[in-house]
């Protein structure tokens, strides 16, 4: 991204960014509340045109040409975005049957430790349950960038340990990640980059694995 | 262009999943219904006359405001969690999401007027002279010239503080003229329709369904989506 900028009526959430992410690497955002991690990556999901600046992927930019880089990005964020009154096992074949996919979703949902079957509204779901759901609905989309906000959030142990298998393995098949996160804990082992963000702008850049 | 209408299904039959998984929606929409055409009944009176005379515009009426209630809740499931950006990032496209969410809402308020039309007829003694088919055309294609817009419509108020309250105020005014003609049809046929004005009457809501369709879904993306 280059010289990336957003604002939220006079306020800049994200002020003048320069940042390089090696393709198939991983990245991770820190920074206190309202420092501007999730605009940047909202931005890269293209569910925010910049203000100011690009972001580019594989050379495209990514909100010039969002109708052809969306079926390869995923956004796992603060809020779930499912649907609360179908069961996981609908989710999951809404979202199929819309991109198109064929895919075993009873093995999907296994594979994140969510009942297979149940017929239980999302509704009903705890926190946890519904970020595993979110988690299978990435796994669904076998992106090639992932973006991920806060992604231990509500999660036990086993939980995250689930995060960090699906994107370890979706990193071996070249996957570029993003991580934003103001606890790095264990997001930490998954990013050989690191950015620090204060007030909209990156203030250090730290390479290596932590 | 497969692709395209496989969305437009996809997003549609979501839609009805979730009516039929959540049928208290549907119960609070069919009350609603209910409570206007009694309503409405009891104010006019008792003379039957009077009733057969005001059944056509009160089943309309009935279906114009539940409408209201209907399309705030297909929009609010969207919102409630987000879901309708996940749904643009996927991506589904903007249009396909129109025509998906707008099929779902015509079809739920067809089945609102199929079960509120014999009810009106037992309420108001309401006769039918004329062609049920005809009928039947007027009231698929009046409920299908609410739906279009009331889907534009409610997605942008969904967004706004106090919506509910707003969506009403934004789509009467623009459905009245398909409304009327709707109206109009429906009680011609119901006394029988000796001048032959329904096939009119439904000309002039075929036309009214195709600006709204078309037009509704070019303008669906700038409500969605950052231009």
């Amino acid at each position: 991204m280059q010289d990336l900028a957003r604002r939220f009526g006079g306020r800049w959430a994200v002020a003048r960014v320069d940042l390089a992410v090696p393709r198939g690497g991983a990245c991770m955002v820190t920074g206190a509340n309202g420092s501007g991690k999730t605009t940047l990556l909202r931005c890269c999901a293209t569910a925010l045109k910049p203000h100011h600046g690009q972001i580019t992927f594989g050379g495209v930019d990514l909100w010039r040409r969002r109708a052809l880089v969306r079926p390869t990005i995923a956004l796992l964020s603060h809020a779930t975005r499912l649907y609360e009154d179908l069961s996981a096992q609908e989710n999951l074949a809404t979202w199929a049957r819309l991109g198109g996919v064929s895919a075993d979703l009873s093995d999907l949902l296994a594979r994140v430790g969510l009942p297979v079957g149940r017929q239980d509204p999302v509704r009903t779901f705890s926190a946890g349950m519904r970020r595993r759901l979110a988690l299978a609905r990435v796994l669904l989309k076998e992106p090639e960038l992932l973006l991920l906000d806060e992604p231990f959030t509500a999660l036990d142990p086993e939980g995250r340990a689930l995060v960090l298998q699906a994107v370890g393995a979706l990193r071996q098949r070249g996957t570029t990640v993003l991580v934003a996160t103001h606890v790095p804990g264990e997001a930490a082992a998954l990013c050989e980059q690191r950015v620090h963000m204060e007030a909209g702008r990156v203030v250090r850049i730290s390479e290596g694995s932590a | 262009m497969i692709a395209f209408f496989q969305q437009i299904f996809g997003v549609a039959l979501k839609d009805l999943t979730i009516e039929v998984r959540a049928p208290v929606r549907a119960f609070s929409v069919l009350f609603f219904a209910l409570v206007i055409l009694v309503m409405v009944a009891f104010a006019a009176g008792s003379t039957t006359k009077i009733l057969q005379d005001i059944a056509g515009g009160t089943l309309w009426i009935a279906i114009l405001l539940t409408s209201t209630r209907a399309l705030d809740q297909s929009l609010s499931t969207e919102f409630e969690d987000h879901a309708l950006e996940e749904l643009l990032l996927w991506p589904v496209e903007p249009a396909a999401i129109f025509y998906g969410k707008a099929i779902a809402n015509a079809l739920v308020l067809w089945v609102v007027a199929a079960l509120l039309t014999p009810l009106l007829f037992v309420i108001y003694d309401a006769p039918l002279f004329g062609s049920f088919v005809e009928l039947v055309a007027l009231i698929a294609l009046g409920c299908a010239a609410i739906a279009a817009p009331g889907t534009l419509y409610a997605t942008l108020t969904a967004q706004a503080r106090g919506g509910a309250v707003l969506l009403p105020l934004l789509l009467f005014p623009l459905v009245v003229p398909a409304l009327v003609a709707a109206a109009r049809g429906t009680t011609v046929v119901m006394e029988g329709d000796p001048m032959r004005q329904a096939p009119a009457w439904l000309v002039v809501l075929v036309l009214f369904n195709l600006i709204h369709w078309a037009v509704a879904g070019v303008l669906f993306r700038y409500v969605i989506e950052e231009p």
